[in-house]
Parts: structure tokens; C-alpha cells; sequence
């Protein structure tokens, strides 16, 4: 339950209702319980309170306050993170940013546009999409999650395989600094350091994104969706070694094993071919000229690696319902499971296979049913940890799993995060990753850019000795 | 729980049968349809679009519930406000990939609340009681106060203007609805059968609001069952079926309207189905086996009642229509109710009716999935997103470039009317039966 208001959070409240109204502050019990989590529930953290900015300005007075007042402070989008990235683990502020959700400039010639960050994903491609222009980052929660969130994770998607991550999209930020500041990042071509790269992926520990300036690209000429069974997921992933290799380069290649076909089927009805013990989702696209072509190779690559079946998508309407599923395919196992917990670990593709047997191993020794639906093009995997209760023992048995994976992942010559971030849930992994210089060259950064040591603490770097001295200094302001 | 055939059937647990533990508590059902947090929910929900605060969210105000159920949080005025504000159009269902089944979280956690206080200021006190006591009264009280109400509207404006205002917004929202329809009795023959072997016998509901207010709707049903090959029987001895109760959380009126109207059906004889024309009405007696816990005498009677009641539109569109009879050369656009699409799952038979009206033009109504702000009593209750959510819906309409705006639940069609009204444009409102009805007509 939530401690006792401090003197300082009192006075930060207490001005932030003079400055933004008394309704954009809410610090009921009510209010603070339902943004105790995100998008996953393994990271709850009750906040002491919840800001809801209306600008950039308010924004920046939400920020001055809680450091004049040493009150930590997180930016959320729509609360779909799967790392805890958005949890006030230190208490302190949730500053809730999907009100803020216009469009401030389409230029369809241009072919970019700047949103506030509080804009869904998927709202800016439907409202360029007249314009025959797409926003390319698609992460499966695209429906829902925020722009904003997207650059602060550099999130990807299943197409990121051919397009890039958010920082490719990226043309500028409007960011308002730890220290209040609001400051344009970006933007036509400059020399120096190159700030817009480094906030993408900061996860909100180097300001608040309050604006965003992105690429659009043209809608795809033709498109071909293929599923494709295999026997078995050892099948499949040699098929995508074989695609890869073999120099085609499909804009998707996506893998869904068979706990996660069980899910996608009782959640939308669809019918997978049977005894299939895995699924690829490829979708190549390009010129209408070659696409024929381009699927038939496909096809082939596929069919001599052990294809059961492959199924070419008719038309927009069954391309859409497969993409639908593969998107929803997280929630989905809702049925089949009450929890879940994904991991995000990314290793080289040859090594798939053995990866996999190894995510298998090391559920069944934590007794723990696991399905797997990740971007297989891309080496990023998303094993998803089943859990019924939410005991002490299961949650320990979780964390223990994933935490085995992640380091594995890493044995096997791969990285801990391929887009969920590393939040609170990885920090600890990242000494596993990092030499010690290399954590305190990132502590330095992060310092210098927030000297206070309250913008979103206790995130992405481990609570070493380089971090506890940002957090000590944060809380010498406060005394 | 009876669903739609193209809607997928929400999800249990291995070990849920599906039983409720009390009559208050929620089934396994609801309870084991596990809400992963996932927020695919998020941009579904009206009220969340609106308000922008996740209390006011299907995820929200499923995490609020589950605290109240675990004690971690307690009914106070405050939290019961965000389940209060919800609509219950049941948007989330269709947008939820894990298939919670969050009506029934909501209806039973309302059932719970139902009487303990809310915070002032937000619904008129007289107002949430006068409803109250309409739910739990009588339907023949119900369809007395419709009359008695719009006769004093029409005779003594002043008096029940100023009654009105005194209780609220809502009160006065009501009576601005009511004033767009004269209620009447309408002229249904009891038992009506086609000229050749009926395909179906099937029953008519006249709901309780809507039997006064609804009845050429009501006569246009069974001319259109009629001559889709239906035996029709307008049952005389018919009430409520208890979806305002529920949607208020008086579970226990609910289930005596549900059983009283069981046993009305029962005395007219075998049915293929219950026909319902009122989106609302439909899925409450869909899902009306909810109300009963598995080892209840009455709980397989009302499993049965839902797998046969049906909406008009779906058992059309099921049958078939003879060719039409004259063109309907009108612009209409389809505001899908969301007791139709979202808990029924029933999305497409409406379009392809009017569809294959002659002459009639379906215009695209940009986020015709989305609530209208009617949702049962909502409007009364909660009168201001009410009136936000009518005017965005009247925009749509406006944009659409239809001159005529239908809607498969009368409550829907009755909020449209009154929003494209009070915009002053020239645009009507009807149910899609009776652009049916007009093309097919003698």
C-alpha cells in the first residue's frame, strides 16, 4: 500500500495543481493502484501519484517541480511495456503522456510528420494512409502503444527486419531534459554528436520525449503473405538460416510454435494446418513486377527445408486476419495461461535451434510451460513464461527462468534486449553484458544529462556501484 | 454464456466448468479469463478516449475490480465513479485477444455495489433511484410510466419540464428522448403464419420501454418474419427481460423478469426462437444462463433461452428474403449497436441486408463500431460523456453524406435521432427492419 505522503511530493502536488489545474493531478488510492503496472505484471510498483500534461510546458513545469522538490518522476505512454520501464519503483510521479495526442504537421511531399508523443502508433499510418504513406515501425502492440514509448524503447516489429528500428524512422525530437529544459534534438543534417540516435532507446532516463518528427514511407507497391507449416520448430528455423541465406531478404519472417497456434486458435477460430509443430509467417514485398517471382522462391527455400504445407494469403482481407493474429498473439495466450512473462533476448539466427531446446530445458527445470512467437528474421526471440498464480514461488520460479535464458542468450554469443528494453526486469543483466568501463561510461552520460538523478531511476543500468551514485546525488538534492 | 457463431468463445480455465460460486460472486468463467494487461483494450474504449485516465479503462477497471475482490481496495465513492462511468458496450470484448469476459466481471461487481453511496455530484440521487425502482418494479409499471410521463410531457410541459430539472441533466435528457416518440400499442396479430409450411415458429419480445415506444418497429418484425417463411407468435402475456436491471446491478429482479418470462414462452408452446429487435434485450437474454449458477433448476432453461433467442437481423439475414418488393433509393449509413456487435458478435448480417435492398447506397460512417452513448440507461446516468460521445457520433453521421442514420437497438436510434437533432441537421434515424420492411411491404 501506498507509504505517507512526504512534506516534498505534498509541495511538488500542491504546485502542480496551481500549474496544470487540480484535475491533471491524481493521487487517490484509486488512481495510483491502476497505474501500479503496464504490460506485463511482474514489475508492479504503486506511484504516489499520476500527472497528466497537456504540453510541452506542462511538461517541463512537471519536471522543474519534481526536481525542485526531489520527487522521481517516469514517462508513460499507453502502459504496454513489457520490461517495467514505466514503473515508479522509487515512488514518486507517473507522468502520463497520451493525453498529449495531436498531430501538429503532416507534409504528405515532405513525406514526414510530427506528432505529440502521446499518438498511437497506428494512428499515424491510418492518418497518412490516405496520402499513399506508411509509418514502417510496427510492433505488435501498435494498436495501442504510444510514439513516445516507441522511441523511448527504439521499438521494432515484425518488418524491422527489412525497414529498421524507430531511430531509422526518426527524423527529430522535441525532448524536455532532466533539468526542465525543452529542447529540439535533431533535424536537418548537423555535425557533432549525434543526440537523436542516443535518445532512442534511452528509455526515458534522459528526458520526456514531448514531440516527434517522423519518416513516412510509401505505401508497398505488392505485398505476398505466406504461412508455412513445419513438423517441428527445429524444422523452422532452419528454413529461416535457408531464406537468409540464400539471399532473399523477406520483409517479416516470423515463427510461432505450437502453444502459441494453440492460443491464436481458441482466440480468433483460425485454422492452422494440423500437426504442425511450428509456423512461419513471411511476407515478402516490393515492385508488382517481381513479386511472383519472389514468393515462388520462397516457397521453394521453404518446401526443401521440410515444409508440411505453405499457404499463399489470397487477399488483403486473409493477410490482415493472419497479421491480426501473429499481433495479438501476446494477449492471446491469456487463453491458455493467466500470466505471462516474455523475454526479449536476441542471438545469431544459425543458433536458433539450439536456442530454443535450450529455452525448453530450462522451463521444464522451473516447471514452467513456455511458447515461443518471435521474430525469427532477426534472431529476437519472445519466449513466453506460463504462469496460473501469482505466489511467491511462481514469480521467483519466473524471474529465475527468464534470468537463465537472458544469460544464455548471451553464452551463445547474443544480447539481452531486442525491443522491449531492459526497464527494471534486465539492469542486473546488463554486468553480464557490459564490462565495467563500459557501465560507468554509461553512468557518466547519464548524469550528464541528469544530474539529479530522478528521471526514471533505478532503470536499464544495473544498481552497481556507477548508479548508486547518480541515485545518491539525486537524493542529496532532495534533502 | 450463449455467443454468436462468429464470435469467438471467450476463454476458460482447464478447470472451470463454467459454475458461478454464489449467485453474486462472478462465474469461473469471467473470473478465469485472465486479463494479461496487454492494453489492446486501451484504444477500444470510449470512455478511455475521452477521459484519457486508465481508471476510467477496461484494464483499469478490471485491475480495480480484482483489488475490490482481494480487499486491496474498498467500494469508496471514488473507485465505484470509474465503474459507474463505464458504458458497458462491451468494445473492449471484441478489441480483447485473452477473451475476458468483462460484462460479466462488471455486471457482478455492480450487483455488489449497486446500493452503496456515490460520490455527489455525479448522478442525480433521485434519478439513479427512480431507475432503480423501475428495474425492480413491475413491467406493466415501467410501460404505465413511459405513457404516464410523455402524456404529461405533452400535456403539462411546464410541470415535467421543471421535475425534470430539479432531478438533473439525466432526468432531462430522458424526457428529451421520450418527447421524440408517442407511445402506442401496436397492432400485432398474436399468431400470424406464412402461407406455406412455416420454416420456423418463432416468439416476438416487445421488451418493456419499447413496447409503447417502439411499436411500428414491433409490426414491422413481424411482417418481415412473416414473409421470411416464420410462424410468429406475439406472446400476450410477456415482460421485461431484465437487462435494465442488470445494467443497474439488481441481479435478483433480473433473474425473476428472466424466469416470469420463461414461463410466459413456455405456455405459447414449442419455439425455434425468441426474436428480439432491441440489440440490449438481445444479448442480456443471450447471456441469461449467467445469472443462474450451474446446479440452479433454472440455469438449463435459460442456457436454452439464450441458444434460441436471436436478433431479427441475424435470423433474416439466416433465412433469406424473397426479392424485394420496391427500391429504398436512399443514402443510409450503419451505426452498428454495440449490443449487437461487440456482445452478440453480430457485424455483418445488417449490412448485407441493407445491402440487398434495391436502391439503397450504404455509406461508410467512420468508427461505426463505436458507442453512441445510449448504452441502456448511460445517457440518464451519465448524461455529460453521454452527450460527448452523441455529438462525436452526429459528426460521423454528418461525414458519412447519408441521409439517413440506422441502427439495430431503439435506445441507439433514439439517442442518434435526438443528436442529429439538436445539431439541426436533416438527417432521420431508423432501425435497418424498417428500411427493410419499406422495401418489402405490400
Amino acid at each position: 500500500m501506498p507509504r505517507a505522503p512526504s512534506p516534498a511530493l505534498t509541495a511538488c502536488l500542491d504546485a502542480l495543481r496551481t500549474q496544470l489545474g487540480a484535475a491533471a493531478v491524481h493521487d487517490d488510492a484509486d488512481s495510483i493502484l491502476v497505474y501500479e503496472s503496464d504490460g506485463s505484471r511482474l514489475h508492479d510498483a504503486v506511484p504516489e501519484a499520476v500527472v497528466f500534461p497537456r504540453s510541452a510546458a506542462q511538461v517541463a513545469q512537471v519536471v522543474r517541480a519534481c526536481v525542485r522538490h526531489g520527487v522521481p518522476y517516469v514517462g508513460r505512454g499507453a502502459g504496454t511495456g513489457l520490461s517495467g520501464g514505466a514503473m515508479a519503483h522509487d515512488g514518486g510521479v507517473v507522468v502520463a503522456l497520451n493525453r498529449m495526442n495531436k498531430v501538429l504537421r503532416f507534409d504528405a511531399a515532405e513525406r514526414r510528420i510530427r506528432v505529440e508523443p502521446g499518438v498511437r502508433n497506428l494512428d499515424v499510418t491510418r492518418h497518412v494512409a490516405p496520402h499513399g504513406l506508411y509509418y514502417a515501425p510496427d510492433p505488435s502492440s501498435q494498436a495501442a502503444c504510444t510514439i513516445g514509448g516507441n522511441v523511448a524503447h527504439n521499438s521494432g516489429g515484425p518488418h524491422t527486419l527489412k525497414d529498421g528500428v524507430t531511430v531509422n524512422h526518426l527524423l527529430g525530437v522535441q525532448v524536455v531534459t532532466p533539468q526542465g529544459e525543452i529542447v529540439e534534438v535533431g533535424g536537418d543534417e548537423r555535425p557533432g554528436y549525434d543526440l537523436l540516435a542516443l535518445l532512442a532507446g534511452s528509455e526515458g532516463t534522459l528526458g520526456l520525449v514531448t514531440a516527434a518528427e517522423l519518416k513516412l514511407l510509401r505505401t508497398r507497391e505488392s505485398v505476398r503473405t505466406l504461412l508455412v507449416a513445419y513438423p517441428s520448430v527445429e524444422h523452422a528455423c532452419e528454413a529461416v538460416s535457408a531464406i537468409i541465406g540464400s539471399g532473399l531478404l523477406p520483409c517479416a519472417l516470423e515463427l510461432l510454435d505450437v502453444e502459441v497456434v494453440d492460443a491464436l486458435t481458441a482466440a480468433f477460430g483460425l485454422e492452422f494446418p494440423d500437426g504442425a509443430g511450428a509456423l512461419l509467417l513471411i511476407e515478402t514485398d516490393g515492385p508488382l513486377a517481381g513479386m511472383k517471382t519472389e514468393a515462388k522462391r520462397i516457397e521453394a527455400v521453404c518446401k526443401e527445408h521440410g515444409a508440411l504445407s505453405v499457404r499463399l494469403a489470397a487477399d488483403d482481407a486473409e493477410r490482415a486476419q493472419l497479421w491480426k493474429a501473429r499481433k495479438q498473439a501476446f494477449g492471446a495466450l491469456g487463453r491458455i495461461a493467466r500470466h505471462y512473462s516474455t523475454q526479449d533476448g536476441v542471438i545469431p539466427r544459425t543458433r536458433l535451434p539450439e536456442m530454443l531446446r535450450h529455452v525448453r530445458e530450462i522451463a521444464a527445470r522451473h516447471e514452467l510451460r513456455v511458447a515461443n512467437v518471435f521474430h525469427a528474421g532477426d534472431g529476437n526471440l519472445h519466449p513466453c513464461l506460463l504462469y496460473d498464480d501469482e505466489s511467491a514461488d511462481t514469480t521467483a520460479r519466473v524471474v529465475a527462468a527468464g534470468q537463465e535464458i537472458l544469460a544464455r542468450c548471451l553464452e551463445l554469443g547474443g544480447t539481452l534486449s531486442g525491443e522491449h528494453g531492459v526497464g527494471i526486469e534486465k539492469r542486473e543483466a546488463m554486468a553480464q553484458l557490459f564490462d565495467a568501463t563500459a557501465l560507468e561510461v554509461f553512468t557518466n552520460l547519464r548524469a550528464a544529462f541528469d544530474p539529479t538523478g530522478l528521471c526514471n531511476p533505478g532503470k536499464v543500468l544495473p544498481l552497481g556501484r556507477g548508479c548508486g551514485e547518480v541515485l545518491a546525488a539525486g537524493k542529496q538534492v532532495s534533502s | 454464456m450463449s455467443v454468436a457463431p462468429d464470435k469467438p468463445a471467450p476463454a476458460s480455465a482447464p478447470n472451470s466448468v463454467g459454475a458461478h460460486d454464489t449467485q453474486a460472486a462472478p462465474s469461473e468463467e469471467a473470473r478465469s479469463s485472465p486479463c494479461v494487461h496487454c492494453g489492446f483494450c486501451l484504444p477500444a474504449c470510449p470512455t478511455y478516449d475521452l477521459l484519457g485516465t486508465e481508471m476510467d479503462s477496461p484494464r483499469g477497471r478490471l485491475h480495480l475490480m480484482d483489488a475490490l475482490e482481494s480487499g486491496r481496495a474498498q467500494p469508496t465513492p471514488t473507485l465505484l465513479g470509474h465503474l459507474d462511468s463505464c458504458l458497458g458496450c462491451r468494445a473492449c470484448e471484441s478489441a480483447c485477444p485473452s477473451g475476458v469476459a468483462y460484462g460479466e466481471r462488471l455486471e457482478t461487481t455492480r450487483a455488489l455495489t449497486v446500493h452503496a453511496p456515490r460520490a455527489e455530484g455525479t448522478t442525480s440521487p433521485w434519478l439513479r433511484r427512480a431507475l432503480l425502482f423501475g428495474a425492480s418494479a413491475p413491467a406493466w409499471v415501467v410501460h404505465a410510466g413511459v405513457v404516464v410521463t410523455a402524456a404529461a410531457q405533452r400535456w403539462l410541459p411546464g410541470l415535467t419540464r421543471g421535475i425534470a430539472k430539479r432531478m438533473g441533466p439525466g432526468a432531462e435528457a430522458g424526457l428529451e428522448l421520450l418527447a421524440r416518440r408517442r407511445p402506442r400499442r401496436a397492432r400485432l396479430p398474436s399468431h400470424a403464419k406464412p402461407d406455406h409450411t412455416p420454416k420456423r415458429r418463432v416468439a416476438l419480445l416487445l421488451g418493456c420501454l419499447h413496447r409503447p415506444l417502439s411499436a411500428s418497429l414491433h409490426e414491422a418484425t413481424q411482417r418481415l418474419l412473416l414473409r421470411a417463411g416464420c410462424e410468429v407468435i406475439v406472446p400476450p402475456r410477456q415482460g421485461c427481460c431484465g437487462a435494465l436491471a442488470r445494467h443497474l446491478g439488481e441481479l435478483d429482479n433480473a433473474r425473476a423478469r428472466v424466469a416470469a418470462l420463461m414461463d410466459d414462452l413456455a405456455a405459447v408452446g414449442r419455439l425455434d426462437h425468441l426474436v428480439v429487435n432491441a440489440a440490449g434485450c438481445g444479448a442480456s437474454l443471450r447471456e441469461a444462463a449467467a445469472l443462474w449458477p450451474a446446479d440452479h433448476p433454472r440455469h438449463a432453461e435459460a442456457l436454452s433461452l439464450g441458444e434460441r433467442s436471436v436478433d431479427a437481423l441475424e435470423l433474416l439475414d439466416e433465412l433469406g428474403l424473397p426479392p424485394a418488393r420496391r427500391a429504398v433509393p436512399r443514402r443510409v449509413a450503419l451505426h452498428h449497436a454495440c449490443h449487437l456487435v461487440h456482445a452478440q458478435g453480430v457485424r455483418d448480417a445488417p449490412e448485407r441486408l441493407l445491402a440487398s435492398i434495391p436502391g439503397l447506397q450504404l455509406q461508410a460512417l467512420a468508427d461505426a463500431d463505436r458507442c453512441c452513448g445510449s448504452a441502456g440507461v448511460y445517457n440518464l446516468l451519465q448524461p455529460e460523456l453521454a452527450t460527448t460521445l452523441r455529438e462525436q457520433k452526429v459528426q460521423a453521421c454528418r461525414e458519412s453524406g447519408a441521409e439517413l442514420v440506422a441502427a439495430a437497438n431503439p435506445g441507439c436510434q433514439l439517442q442518434i435521432e435526438a443528436g442529429l437533432a439538436a445539431a439541426g441537421l436533416g438527417l432521420g434515424s431508423t432501425h435497418p427492419l424498417e428500411l427493410l420492411d419499406e422495401a418489402h411491404r405490400d
